[in-house]
């Protein structure tokens, strides 16, 4: 009998990632003010006209970058970020009642993403203490100090942007764009990376792989970003 | 926050000061960018990005800008020579542990006892905090870089903060285009004043209750 991982290949189409986000879904997402989001997906979202769904993610984007462009086509009913002014869409439709959004400080956000990828139930933390970020979260004393439960995030879906891939999902970022995307890729149900490259299994340097392909469901090849950023 | 280009500089240059050599150094957006301008070339000082880097350099020139290396406000950066990359959670790993030695943040509101607020105004502006709360709370040293009082002419730097806070008692030294305030155990002391602007000015645009200090400079 062969040992060692399976060698699924994990190569899909757009058409067969397109199937696990459905309307209504949690979907979580990589990237940073757009930076590491992974544009073909989002694009194929949009194509697909998939709706009411719950982002959880770093921020809203710009209005036409990233995950704000979900956020600018009304395809989201709630987003959990830890900032969302980048985009004054997400503003105003949480002013108009049509977008729910849940604050989350930064660092708690990514720790209770990576919580989430790790199956813990939550972390302690004393960020936000003393501030209405602590409001309707329990609080516990831990050797004499005061914290904050916070509790885990996981998704249904989680869409990530990688540099590099293989046909086993391991990946490889690129500088800032590897952001909350090795966190997210572990918290979701079914996870999709969006890569630039994608070389077969045992191509890859193991000493250089930050998230183990275990965590990816499937990989698809990116067409590229699409959006102009806000520096262009 | 229609602030001049040379008074923004001028409250820079003045924040860099702050900055010694080999320090670790978080800086917000918008004037405390331009911070990294102003210091001294000797220095070796690491620039955090809560992105997830740490040896950010200058801008690129106009051209070389790499999509895949930008600041936490999303605008293209370099690195100095060693950078390290990292995932979110170990950025604010870094911050968390208190690694961090000096963070320079803009802010809405400052209270005499360094309570700040720069994430909300409810009902008109809810922006959210991004890393701020973090970095308020647990960055060695916190600087605040702001415009004196808000359009309507009304003082930023309070007795008390009236809108939601970032974090509480955690600023230590706030540089407006008017002076140089320290929150210390005393109260807020006004140590320098920007000229043209005079002692009488700086306690009139001030809410707060300032002690003056008793050798309080002039910075021409």
């Amino acid at each position: 009998m062969k040992q060692g991982i399976s060698k699924k290949n994990k190569l899909a189409t757009m058409e067969e990632a397109l199937e696990h986000i459905t309307d209504g879904c949690t979907l979580m997402y990589g990237g940073f003010g757009g930076v590491g989001s992974p544009p073909t997906l989002i694009q194929g979202i949009l194509d697909k006209g998939v709706k009411e769904m719950t982002l959880i993610g770093n921020d809203t984007g710009f209005p036409d970058i990233g995950i704000g462009r979900l956020v600018t086509a009304k395809r989201a009913k709630k987003v959990i970020a830890s900032h969302i002014g980048s985009n004054p869409n997400a503003g105003s439709l949480m002013t108009e009642g049509k977008l729910q959004v849940e604050f989350s400080p930064q660092g708690t956000l990514a720790e209770r993403i990576r919580a989430g990828g790790v199956g813990l139930g939550g972390i302690f933390v004393d960020v936000g203490m003393n501030t209405i970020a602590e409001e309707g979260k329990e609080k516990l004393m831990i050797c004499g100090k005061e914290y904050l439960v916070e509790t885990a995030l996981t998704s249904e879906v989680s869409i990530v942007y990688a540099k590099k891939a293989d046909t086993q999902g391991n990946l490889v970022y690129d500088k800032t764009a590897r952001n909350f995307n090795p966190l997210v890729a572990m918290a979701g149900s079914f996870t999709i990376a969006e890569v630039e490259e994608i070389v077969p299994a045992g191509e890859l340097d193991p000493e250089c792989i930050v998230t183990p392909g275990i965590f990816v469901d499937m990989v698809i090849l990116t067409e590229g970003v699409n959006w102009k950023w806000a520096w262009q | 926050m229609g602030m001049a280009v040379d008074v923004r500089n001028r409250i820079a240059k003045r924040a860099a000061k702050e900055i010694g050599d080999g320090l670790i150094v978080n800086l917000g957006i918008g004037i405390p960018t331009l911070v990294a301008d102003h210091i001294q070339d000797t220095f070796h000082v690491l620039f955090h990005a809560e992105n997830g880097v740490l040896g950010t350099g200058p801008m690129p020139d106009p051209g070389q800008e790499d999509a895949a290396l930008c600041n936490a406000g999303g605008f293209p950066i370099t690195t100095v020579s060693g950078p390290s990359y990292f995932d979110s959670a170990t950025a604010f790993g870094m911050i968390r542990k208190g690694y961090i030695d000096i963070t320079i943040l803009g802010a809405l509101e400052v209270s005499e006892t360094g309570d700040l607020a720069n994430w909300i105004v409810p009902g008109k502006r809810v922006p959210g905090m991004g890393g701020a709360m973090e970095l308020a709370q647990k960055a060695k040293k916190v600087i605040v870089l702001m415009n004196h009082v808000n359009k309507h002419g009304e003082s930023k730097i309070l007795k008390t903060c009236t809108l939601p806070l970032t974090a509480r008692q955690s600023v230590d030294l706030i540089i407006t285009e008017m002076a140089v305030m320290e929150v210390t155990n005393e109260g807020l002391v006004l140590k320098e004043v920007m000229a043209p602007y005079t002692v009488a000015d700086v306690i009139a645009n001030t809410e707060a209750t300032l002690k003056i200090h008793a050798a309080v400079s002039i910075i021409e």
